[in-house]
This record gives C-alpha cells, sequence and structure tokens, in this order.
C-alpha cells in the first residue's frame, strides 16, 4: 500500500517516458491521473491512521533487502507516521493540483508529456523521500527530487540560462547532498545502522561530539536542498523553470525537504545543542537575507523565491529551538505549503495572461483583468503576511513565540529578527500585490511588436488556485482549532515547552503591528504615486539585494574562478609534468637508439673486428678467471 | 574431471575470433554476423558459470576448478577457478561484449561507405572496397580480446595470469592503432594516423614497461617458494595454503619488493596516478566501442589483480603500503575528476573521468572493509556499464558530427533527443546518481573507506561533487542551448543503436534497484579476501541497538 | 707426435683466416677466409677427439662440416647475387644492407 504511493507516480513516469510519441495526446491525463492516484491513497491511508491510536499510528512496510554487505543493511522499506503522513498529504495535493493546473499552462509546450513524465517522476522522489525508513534510502529520494529539480529547471533547454539554472541547481545541492552522505556514513560507524529507529534510539547514548558532527552534516544537507545560506544561490535562478515547478518544487514540497530532515533528525540535534545552535543561526540570516532580496527584486517570481528562502529559514530556525519549535515548523511548513503554491500559481496565470513577462514594473492594474487570478492571489497574499485569522497568523506566530521562549537574550534576539522578517514580508508582498494588481497599466509591445492581452486563465489553472486559496485562508485556524496539528505530530516530533517572558497575545499583536508597519511602507513607496516602469538605480543596499547580496559575485570570486585557473593549470602540468617525464623517459631512450645505431654502418668488416675483439675479450676473461 | 566450463567460456572467442578472422573479404556483413554470434555464445556460457557458481554457505572459494600439468619443470600449471569475485568480472565482460560489436557495427568499414549509423554498403562494390579486411580484423581482435580478458580473470596459476595478462596487449595494439573514428583534432588523415599510433604505442610501452616490472616479481616470487616449499609453484591456491599452514614465509623486504612488482604493472593497467597519461590517449584515438573495451574490461584486470594477487600474496606488505596506495588513490579521484573539467574532447573527457573512478577502486580495494571491497568489485561492475552507456552514445554523436570537440556541439537534444536522454541517464549513472547502478559501488566504497579512514572517506566525498560538475557541464554544452550550426540535421539513434544502449540502461536501474543477486556473489570472495589480509570490519563505536527485524 | 702440434697449427691456421677476413675485401676471398677458420676449428676439434680419447670432437666437427657446406651454399648465391647487381665483390661496397 505505501509501496504503491511511490508507485504510481513511478510507474506514470516510466510509461510517459518509454511510451514516446504514442502518449502525447493523453500523457497530460495519465500523469494527472496517477497524481491523483496517489492522493486518493494518501487520504485512505491517512483516514486508516486517524483510526488508530496515537502511539499505533505509525506504519512500516519492508519491501526488500536493497544493498546487504556484511554488516551494512541497506533496505529498501517505509515508514509511514504522521510526519510523513502530514508531507504525503501535502505532497500528493499540492502535487495533484499543480498537474491539473500545469495541464492549462503548458497546453501550448510542444514537450508537454515530458513536462507530466517528469512531475511524475518528482513526486514519485519526494514520497521516497518522506516514506523512506532509513537514512540512505532517503538519500536516494534527496538526489532523486534533485534530478527532477534538474529536469525541470532545465525543461526550456533551448535557454541557455534555464541550462546554466539547473546546472547549478544541482551542483549546489551535490554539496549540500555530500553533507547527507557523511552523516550516514558516520551514523553507520558510530550506529552499525542508518535506519532511523535504532539511529534516533542510540542518539541518547552517543557523545555529544559524535552528534553534533552527524547534525552539522545533516544540517549542511538541509540548506544544500533548502536553500538556504551559505547554499542559496541556487533558488533564485532555479525560476528559469516554467512556473508550476517552481511553484510545486521550489515554493510548497522540495525546498521544505531540509526541514523534514532535522525534525525527523529531531533525536540527533536534541543531543547536540551546539549543532542546534547552527541551525538557529543559519535559519535567523537566511530568513533576513531571503526578505532583503524579496524587497528588491522586480522579477515577480525571483521576488517569490526570496520570500521563500525566508519563510523557509523561520522554518529552520524553528526547528533549531528543539521540541519547542518542530510542531510548528511543519505547521508553517504546510501553509507555507498552500499559500506560497497559490502566490506561484497566480503569478504563473499573470504571466499566462502577460505573454510571459516577469518584470512587476511592466504589469500594473491587473486586477480589471484578471479577477480570480487577482483574489486567491490576495487571498494568498493575506496569509502570507499573517494577517489576523489567516493560516501564515497562526503558524508563524507560533514560531515567533517559540523563539522568545527560548529565553534571555537570545530569545529576545531571536524575537526580534523575526519580527523584523515579519514586518519585511509584509513588505515585499505588498510591493509585489501593489506592482503587479494596482495602479496604472505599464505594458509595453515586445520586440516583436505583440501587445500583452491580459486575460483570465482557463479553468483547469484557476481552479487549483482556488482550492489554494481556500487552504490559505482556512489550514491555519483549523490546525489551531484546538490545537489539532500539536496533538497530532507529538508522538512524533514530541512537545517542548519553553519560558517565554512574553504571552502569546502580545507577539500576535507586535506581529500584527509590523505586519501594519511593512504593509504601510510598501503603499508609501509603490501605492502613493504611479510607479517608474524601469528601475531607479537604488540605493547600494538596493543595487547589492538586486544581485542577490552578491552571492553570486562571491561565489564566483571565491569558487568558481579560482577552480577554473586550477583546472585549467592541472591540464597544462598533467601534458607537460606527467605526461613530459613519460615522453621524456622515451625520448632518451630514443636518443640513445639513435647513438647506438651509427655502430651499425653495414660494413662487414667492422662487424667482423667488433666479433674478434668479443672473442679475444671473452677469452681472455676467461684465462683470467681461471688464473684467479 | 567435469566439463571444462571456464575453458569452454574462454575458448569460444578466441574460435569466434579465428572464424572471424578467416571470412573471405567480400563476406564483410557475414564476419560481423559470425563474431556477434561467438559473443552471444560467450554470454550463454558465462551465464551457466553465474548458474553453476555455488554461493551458499561453507562452499568453496574458488570453484570450477580446472587443473593441468603444463610447464611442469618450471611448476607452471594451466590452472583455472573462479570465485565470486571473478564471476561477476567475466559475467560482465562477456555481457559487454556483445554491445560493442553491435555498437562498432560499421565502424569498421571501407572508408567509402557512407556516415556511420546507416547500414553497411553491399558487398559488391569497388575492388578497393571489396579487398577490405579490416572489418574482420576488427571484430576478431575484439573476441581475441575478450578471450585474453576471460582467461586472465579465471586463471589461478600466477604464471597463467602473467601470460593472459600481457598477452590482451597485442589484439589492443592494433585496435587502437588501426582503428580511429575519423573524427580527431587534427584534421588530416594522417595527422590522425599519427596521433593514433602515438597512442597506441604509448600504451604498448606503457604497459609492458609495467609487465616487465612484473615479470620479474613473478620469477621472484617462484624462486621465493622453491627455495621454502619442497618444489617451486605458481599456484595461488598452493601459496595461500602453504602460508596459511606456516609453511611459506617471504620474509618482510622480499614481500615489500614482490608486492611493489606486482602493484606497479596493475596500477599502470588500472590507471592509478601518476601512471595514467597512457588513457586519455588511448581512448581519445581509439572508436568509441575500443575506448570501451579498454576502460570497461580492460583496465579492470588491473584492479581485479590488485584484489586478488597483492592482497592475497602479499597482505602484510599491502598492509604496508595502505597509506600511499589510499593517498595516490585519492589523487586519482580529485586529479582525473578536475583534469576531466578541463578537457574540451568529450572521450577525453570520459577517459579522465574514468582515472577519477578507478580512484574510487582502488580506494575500496584498500580500505580493507567489506563494504570497500565488495563496493569497489561492484564498482569495477557498474562502472563498466555506465561508461559504456555514455560512452558509446557519445560514440554515435561524434559518428554524426564527425568531431568530439565538445565546441562543436550544442543544442542537440533539439534535434536528437532520444540521443540526448539516453546521453543524460549514461552521464548519471557516471555520477552516481541513487537508483541506478554506480551509487550503490560509490556509496559502499565511501562507507568502507569512512569506517577505517574518516579523513580519506572526507575526501573522496570532493569526487561526488566535482562529478556532477564534470558530467553537468559536458550535457549543458552539447545537448542544451540553442542549436550549432552545423547540427540541424542531425538524426536521432537508429534501431541499432537503441538495441545497444536501452539494454545497459535497463541493467544500470536493475544493479542500482536491486544489487542483491550481485552483492551475494561478491560478499563471500571478499570475506576470504579479507581473512587472507586478517583484517576485521572496524566496530560500530556505540553498541549497536538491535534493529527491529 | 705429440697431439699438441696440431693444436699449434690449428691456432695458425685460425689466425691466417682471421687476419684475410678482417683485411680482405674481396667477398669470395673473406669467403675462403672463413672457410679456413673453420677448418682450423675442424682441426682442433678432432685433435681433442684424439686428446680425449672420446668422439665427442669428431661428432662435433661433422657438424661444422655441414653448416659449413650450408653455408657455402647461401653465401654463395649471396656474394654472386650481389656481384651482379653491383659489379663489384668488395664487402666495403655492399653496406647498405640491401642491394
Amino acid at each position: 500500500m505505501i509501496g504503491l504511493l511511490v508507485g504510481a507516480p513511478l510507474l506514470g513516469a516510466a510509461v510517459l517516458l518509454v511510451g514516446g510519441r504514442y502518449l502525447e495526446r493523453v500523457g497530460h491525463w495519465v500523469a494527472t491521473a496517477l497524481a491523483a492516484v496517489s492522493l486518493v491513497l494518501a487520504a485512505t491511508l491517512f483516514f486508516d491512521m486517524l483510526g488508530r491510536d496515537g502511539e499505533d499510528r505509525a506504519l512500516h512496510q519492508h519491501l526488500f533487502s536493497w544493498i546487504p554487505v556484511a554488516d551494512f543493511q541497506a533496505d529498501v522499506a517505509f515508514r509511514l507516521d504522521q510526519l510523513s503522513m502530514t508531507f504525503v498529504l501535502l505532497i500528493t495535493s499540492v502535487g495533484t493540483l499543480i498537474h491539473l493546473y500545469s495541464i492549462g499552462y503548458m497546453e501550448h509546450d510542444p514537450r508537454r508529456r515530458r513536462f507530466f513524465a517528469y512531475l511524475n517522476l518528482f513526486l514519485a522522489a519526494m514520497l521516497l523521500l518522506v516514506l523512506a525508513d532509513n537514512y540512505l534510502l532517503l538519500y536516494v529520494g534527496w538526489e532523486g527530487v534533485g534530478l527532477a529539480s534538474f529536469l525541470l529547471i532545465g525543461f526550456w533547454q533551448h535557454k541557455p540560462s534555464a541550462a546554466t539554472a539547473a546546472k547549478k541547481a544541482f551542483v549546489v545541492n551535490r554539496v549540500g547532498d555530500v553533507g547527507l552522505a557523511i552523516a550516514v556514513m558516520l551514523m553507520f560507524t558510530t550506529f552499525g545502522s542508518f535506519a532511523f529507529e535504532p539511529v534516533l534510539a542510540g542518539a541518547n547514548e552517543t557523545s555529544e561530539g559524535t552528534l553534533t558532527a552527524i547534525g552539522l552534516m545533516l544540517l549542511l544537507a538541509a540548506c544544500g536542498k533548502s536553500a538556504q545560506v551559505p547554499l542559496q544561490s541556487w533558488l533564485g535562478d532555479a525560476m528559469e523553470g516554467p512556473t508550476p515547478v517552481s511553484a510545486l518544487i521550489h515554493a510548497a514540497t522540495m525546498v521544505t525537504a531540509g526541514v523534514y530532515l532535522i525534525t525527523r533528525s529531531g533525536a540527533i540535534f536534541n543531543g547536540a545543542p551546539d549543532a542546534q545552535t547552527v541551525v538557529i543561526v543559519v535559519g535567523a540570516v537566511t530568513l533576513l537575507f531571503g526578505a532583503i532580496v524579496g524587497c528588491a527584486k522586480d522579477d515577480i517570481k525571483k521576488a517569490l523565491a526570496g520570500s521563500t528562502m525566508s519563510q523557509i529559514g523561520y522554518m529552520m530556525l524553528a526547528t533549531g529551538l528543539g521540541p519547542v519549535g518542530y510542531v510548528f515548523a511543519i505547521m508553517h511548513l504546510v501553509t507555507h505549503g498552500f499559500f506560497k503554491a497559490g502566490l506561484f500559481l497566480g503569478a504563473g496565470s499573470v504571466m499566462h495572461g502577460m505573454n510571459d513577462e516577469v518584470d512587476m514594473r511592466r504589469y500594473g492594474g491587473l486586477r480589471k483583468y484578471m479577477p480570480i487570478t487577482f483574489v486567491t492571489f490576495g487571498l494568498a497574499y493575506l496569509a502570507i503576511i499573517g494577517f489576523p485569522y489567516l493560516s501564515g497568523y497562526f503558524s508563524k506566530d507560533e514560531i515567533i513565540y517559540a523563539g522568545f521562549s527560548k529565553g534571555g537574550a537570545e530569545g529576545w534576539l531571536l524575537g526580534g529578527v523575526m519580527l523584523l522578517g515579519a514586518a519585511l514580508t509584509a513588505y515585499y508582498m505588498t510591493r509585489i500585490m501593489l506592482l503587479t494588481f494596482f495602479g496604472e497599466k505599464r505594458w509595453q509591445p515586445d520586440a516583436q511588436g505583440h501587445e500583452p492581452h491580459p486575460h483570465e486563465s482557463p479553468l483547469s489553472m484557476t481552479i487549483p488556485m482556488m482550492v489554494l486559496a481556500v487552504g490559505s485562508v482556512g489550514a491555519g485556524f483549523f490546525f489551531d482549532q484546538g490545537e489539532t496539528f500539536v496533538h497530532w505530530l507529538e508522538p512524533v516530533t514530541g512537545l517542548g515547552h519553553g519560558d517565554s517572558p512574553v504571552s502569546h497575545g502580545m507577539v500576535a499583536l507586535a506581529a500584527t503591528g509590523v505586519m501594519l508597519l511593512g504593509v504601510a511602507g510598501a503603499w508609501w513607496q509603490y501605492g502613493r504615486r504611479p510607479v517608474e516602469a524601469v528601475a531607479p538605480s537604488g540605493r547600494w543596499i538596493t543595487r547589492a539585494a538586486r544581485r542577490d547580496l552578491l552571492q553570486d559575485d562571491f561565489n564566483h570570486a571565491v569558487l568558481v574562478r579560482p577552480g577554473n585557473y586550477l583546472t585549467r593549470g592541472l591540464v597544462y602540468l598533467d601534458h607537460k609534468l606527467v605526461d613530459g617525464v613519460v615522453n621524456g623517459t622515451a625520448a632518451s631512450f630514443g636518443g640513445l637508439s639513435g647513438r647506438l645505431r651509427r655502430v651499425q654502418n653495414g660494413f662487414a668488416r667492422t662487424y667482423a673486428v667488433s666479433m674478434f675483439g668479443g672473442a679475444a675479450v671473452l677469452v681472455a676473461a676467461t684465462l683470467l678467471m681461471r688464473a684467479v | 574431471m567435469s566439463f571444462p566450463l571456464l575453458t569452454a567460456t574462454a575458448l569460444t572467442p578466441a574460435v569466434g575470433a579465428v572464424v572471424t578472422a578467416a571470412v573471405p573479404a567480400a563476406r564483410r556483413t557475414a564476419a560481423k554476423w559470425l563474431a556477434l554470434l561467438f559473443s552471444l555464445a560467450t554470454v550463454v556460457l558465462a551465464a551457466a558459470v553465474l548458474l553453476r557458481f555455488d554461493t551458499g554457505e561453507g562452499a568453496d572459494r574458488f570453484q570450477l576448478t580446472e587443473s593441468r600439468a603444463w610447464i611442469a619443470d618450471f611448476g607452471v600449471r594451466y590452472e583455472l577457478g573462479v570465485d565470486g569475485i571473478g564471476v561477476a568480472m567475466i559475467a560482465l565482460t562477456a555481457l559487454l561484449i556483445p554491445f560493442l560489436i553491435g555498437a562498432g557495427w560499421n565502424d569498421a568499414d571501407p572508408p567509402s561507405s557512407p556516415a556511420n549509423g546507416q547500414e553497411g554498403p553491399k558487398d559488391d562494390e569497388a575492388p578497393a572496397t571489396r579487398r577490405w579486411r579490416p572489418t574482420q580484423g576488427f571484430f576478431a581482435l575484439i573476441l581475441m580480446v575478450e578471450a585474453m580478458v576471460i582467461l586472465s580473470f579465471a586463471a589461478t596459476d600466477i604464471f597463467l595470469f602473467y601470460i593472459f595478462f600481457e598477452a590482451m596487449l597485442i589484439p589492443m595494439y592494433f585496435l587502437i592503432g588501426g582503428f580511429g573514428d575519423r573524427a580527431g583534432e587534427q584534421d588530416s588523415e594522417e595527422g590522425q594516423a599519427r596521433q593514433r599510433s602515438y597512442a597506441a604505442v604509448k600504451f604498448l610501452l606503457y604497459n609492458l614497461v609495467g609487465g616487465l616490472v612484473m615479470l620479474a616479481a613473478v620469477i621472484g616470487l617462484y624462486v621465493a617458494t622453491a627455495d621454502q616449499l619442497p618444489e617451486g609453484t605458481f599456484s595461488l591456491q598452493a601459496i595461500l595454503d602453504a602460508r596459511a599452514a606456516g609453511e611459506l614465509d617471504f620474509g618482510t623486504g622480499t614481500e615489500r619488493w614482490l608486492f611493489l612488482g606486482f602493484f606497479v604493472a596493475f596500477a599502470i593497467k588500472a590507471p592509478l596516478w601518476p601512471l595514467h597519461t597512457w588513457l586519455p590517449n588511448a581512448m581519445g584515438e581509439s572508436t568509441a566501442p575500443v575506448a570501451v573495451l579498454i576502460t570497461a574490461v580492460v583496465d579492470k584486470v588491473g584492479t581485479f589483480a590488485m584484489l586478488r594477487f597483492c592482497l592475497g600474496l602479499f597482505p602484510e606488505a599491502s598492509d604496508w603500503a595502505t597509506p600511499v596506495v589510499i593517498t595516490l588513490a585519492l589523487v586519482s579521484i580529485i586529479y582525473g575528476a578536475l583534469l576531466a573539467l578541463g578537457q574540451r574532447d568529450m572521450k577525453r573527457l570520459i577517459a579522465y573521468a574514468s582515472i577519477s573512478h578507478f580512484g574510487f577502486i582502488v580506494l575500496g580495494i584498500f580500505a580493507m572493509t567489506s563494504q570497500g571491497q565488495g563496493g569497489a568489485t561492484l564498482y569495477m561492475i557498474n562502472h563498466g556499464v555506465a561508461t559504456a552507456a555514455l560512452m558509446l552514445v557519445a560514440g554515435f554523436l561524434i559518428a554524426r558530427r564527425g568531431s568530439r570537440l565538445i565546441s562543436d556541439y550544442g543544442g542537440v537534444q533539439k534535434t536528437a533527443p532520444v540521443l540526448a536522454g539516453t546521453f543524460l541517464i549514461g552521464g548519471l549513472a557516471t555520477l552516481s546518481l541513487p537508483g541506478l547502478g554506480p551509487f550503490v559501488s560509490e556509496f559502499l566504497v565511501l562507507v568502507g573507506t569512512f569506517s577505517r579512514y574518516k579523513a580519506a572517506g572526507i575526501v573522496a566525498c570532493a569526487g561526488i561533487v566535482l562529478a556532477a560538475l564534470y558530467v553537468l557541464i559536458l550535457y549543458q554544452r552539447t545537448m542544451t542551448g540553442p542549436l550549432k550550426p552545423g547540427l540541424e540535421k542531425l538524426p536521432d539513434l537508429k534501431v541499432r543503436e537503441l538495441t545497444v544502449v536501452v539494454p545497459l540502461i535497463a541493467l544500470l536501474i536493475f544493479l542500482g534497484v536491486y544489487p542483491k543477486p550481485l552483492t551475494d556473489i561478491v560478499d563471500p570472495a571478499v570475506e576470504h579476501t579479507l581473512s587472507d589480509v586478517q583484517k576485521t570490519d572496524p566496530e560500530p563505536e556505540t553498541p549497536a541497538v538491535e534493529a527491529a527485524p | 707426435m705429440s697431439p699438441e702440434n696440431y693444436l699449434y697449427l690449428s691456432a695458425l691456421l685460425f689466425t691466417l683466416g682471421a687476419a684475410g677476413v678482417l683485411l680482405r675485401r674481396n667477398a669470395i676471398v673473406v669467403f675462403m677466409c672463413v672457410e679456413l677458420m673453420l677448418n682450423a676449428a675442424n682441426l682442433a676439434l678432432v685433435t681433442f677427439s684424439r686428446m680425449h680419447g672420446n668422439l665427442d670432437g669428431q661428432i662435433l666437427a661433422f657438424f661444422v662440416m655441414v653448416v659449413a657446406a650450408a653455408e657455402v651454399v647461401v653465401g654463395l648465391a649471396i656474394i654472386v647475387t650481389v656481384y651482379r647487381s653491383r659489379h663489384s665483390a668488395s664487402v666495403d661496397d655492399a653496406s647498405l644492407m640491401k642491394l
């Protein structure tokens, strides 16, 4: 049953890729149907799970022994507990919606069948990631989603920028993957196993140093996948992919895998406070980093990407707080999955109507042309900025509260950072809203002279947006009602209660306050007066933020360029030095034989002399030996 | 004595080589089919070997043994036998050859024939083509190499092994020097021929030097056994038994010298840094199937022999040399990957990637853990299949455009999506993506290394990232982006080419998802090897919590 | 008469032959000198056979004679061929190792 969950989309991917041209017409429906099959299965399993009590809810399924070599026993085995169930529901539901959306969005693409094959592949890999019962199988899913992400970012391969972005995403992710690989190896040498149960159970009895090492390696992996500082640089470029991809992979599901990993490995992090501190720092830095970048970008998708980074920073930070934060990190993850997917789909809908224009300064006043998009986008917008009683309000406030409860100066610092982040969130989201849907129209004919004719998208696109909007609005309230979500996850993640210097109410009030401040700030800048269609050069901070706070310049200067010099130097050295020694040896032998060749001059009598000479020497030597 | 299955497996391609070579010049196509037939017969026999091999508890280490007196005066015997590692390697060799023959179907056709990818010319053409014999030679030589390689995997007599180890150089020399892909950096026909013969001579000299050193060590080994045992012997089993019984002790100094003699030969063959420079030349200049033959089959004899002879015969010296060997392996991994990044020629890029991978194999062997050595054995097989997939597709591409330069390609994905897709899968296998075979082996090698040498394991991980870089850069430059001029009419893969590539890909997936059959065969052999060197796996730090069954 | 005298004679003949091979240019003469050396060796062999009282030396001498005969056949043929193409029988003229 659990295997089928992964199997259905995997089958879809295989059939669509192998089936070739014959499936061109129906491919997208096959893929969507199989995604829906997964969703139905997931729902069945979910209700089945609800029928059992808290502790018995986890399901195990052992499929087959994968790599058995002496003590190294890797199995293909699944584990479905409340944590995985949450993810499975999120992945299959958002996944199915986005499949549906893509039918409309990719309608005119000649390679639509492949697109759906890759989407299915992604679903399979992502489900494998969250369902795996051991870290090695998780690693398979981990790299699998990386592959799907690579394929989908680079889907429009004819664009060099897309191909480059795809490669960059994969390589940066690989750096993170190495962290996961090393973590698995450390687990094996420490516990003799890397299945969840023995590792997490054994974590109590291991030295803190080892746990810290494992934790840091897991964090490295999480940074890669979840685009956290310092491995954040790929996410912005990943927006080269088709918008449904950005919504599914780079907003709702894959990028949150890092949060899943850390939550899943809670037992390890709980035993390694140093590693937790690093998680918190990474989360906090990314939170601000993403928010600042999001404030400056004019590309609607890149602005949203910055926002994604920032929101995942919140989740990261929450997981770093330990049991106090795990539940709320996941809760924010789910609500974020809804509203961010909604926002991306909205952005896609806008681009769809605007000839794929992404520059927000060339939008403006679109609410008249795209009412459904406007409403759904607007609801998701209200959810993300934490408008009271929408879903972001509940999940984010809980994280901020958890941050305060860290206690002491640290608590205040974390709380402060997160409140600042909340203000920035409100600012950049309002900016996006204002630039896109309000004000005067600012679009112009493109190079071929086609003027965009903004129009509402077809139903297959708007329905998913509406569903997601409902989720954005209601999920938080539903989760918070009677602490449903907390009770649901508690058996897996545990729950801690911190000692907060401020009350819940105070936090909610402060968060709402800074939110209003952010909205007001954005209105002050973009709402009061018409926006320029060409971005002003701005101050140094704006310019830096537009260049992603110089992340690429940094990577380029520190890694890429020296790397290029190194490779070029090595190629030269390999040719001249290593091969040179070999060729030199060969040449010296050649020279020597050239000299020796002269002895063979062809005169028979010369040979005869050397023969006689040799014979004489031999005879002399023999006689001499006798004499001695 | 039962049916000599191993001899039959090795003789089939040898007979095939003779028969193929004897086909009249005008019947080129018949020669191709004959060669394919014989290689398929070898597959069947190799499958029989695989089935007859007993993996159960308490099974003999060497099975299917054959033993006949040969040069009685020097104790040389015709002794064959396989352990799990040998079985796996023979299976790989036998399996790959039909694909290579299929891939190289038109590689040795007369130059006047139309570009590759189309059916060969009819047999009744111009007189020059009618007398064209290299086609027969090409396939006969491939089969000859196969026979030699299988025999060296099966030989348990050290002298016998040495003979086959050297003998395979001769057909390889002609394959490299005689058949190019007519797509070198040098434009003129003559320049290409010069490059080719340079590569072939370099290959031959390098390996002969290694063989010479090894010959000295082989003789030394005989002298040492003759000194201490009733009579000198080359038999691996006899030496192992004698050592286990305490009758044979080389002494520290001698053992180290002998170890070095063997190791240098194998390190050249395998190629390990800094003895690698022949490989890029040889792989770059030869046709794609021959390049695969070099790296996927012939070179494996080197790593295989390290595992069987270096460790088995000289355990203490192996232990003594481990730090140096591991360092060399790590250098190979990183160095090969970095150089692959800097290449402009597709085939040389793959060659350098192979050097990096051979570093992993050697690393696994000398980590002296069951994961490391089991992983190394799996690595040999997976690398063989993965490189075959990548290199053959690259060969198809090169044959279409007539250039090996990466910069001559771009946007191929648009005109030949299936080719691009298979190329990507081959590349992903090369970068060890989970789900494909190489991942299993690479991870096992890393874990095996890490559990004994943490630092080495971590350094080797850098190879993972670099592999992603060089593969994806290659893919990006050749397959994506705007279409380069001259590629507009590039045809996609033909049926023949698909039949070659698709099974390889299926095999890669199978080995990645369900490698258990393979590990079951390899594991007992690895345990034996480990007990030869008297090593056990390191224990986990924290006493393992009993995992739920 | 002491058999040693035969050995002295043999040595003298050998030296004469060797000197001839080294000093003369005419191929025919060189060839005859080679024969002289071979026969000197034969003489020595037969003498040794006599001195030691067994037949080994004589048997060896027969072998030498057979080889010498074979050599004459091949050698003369070569010399004649060289002479035809170069109109000279000087060994120094034929220094290219080809015709």
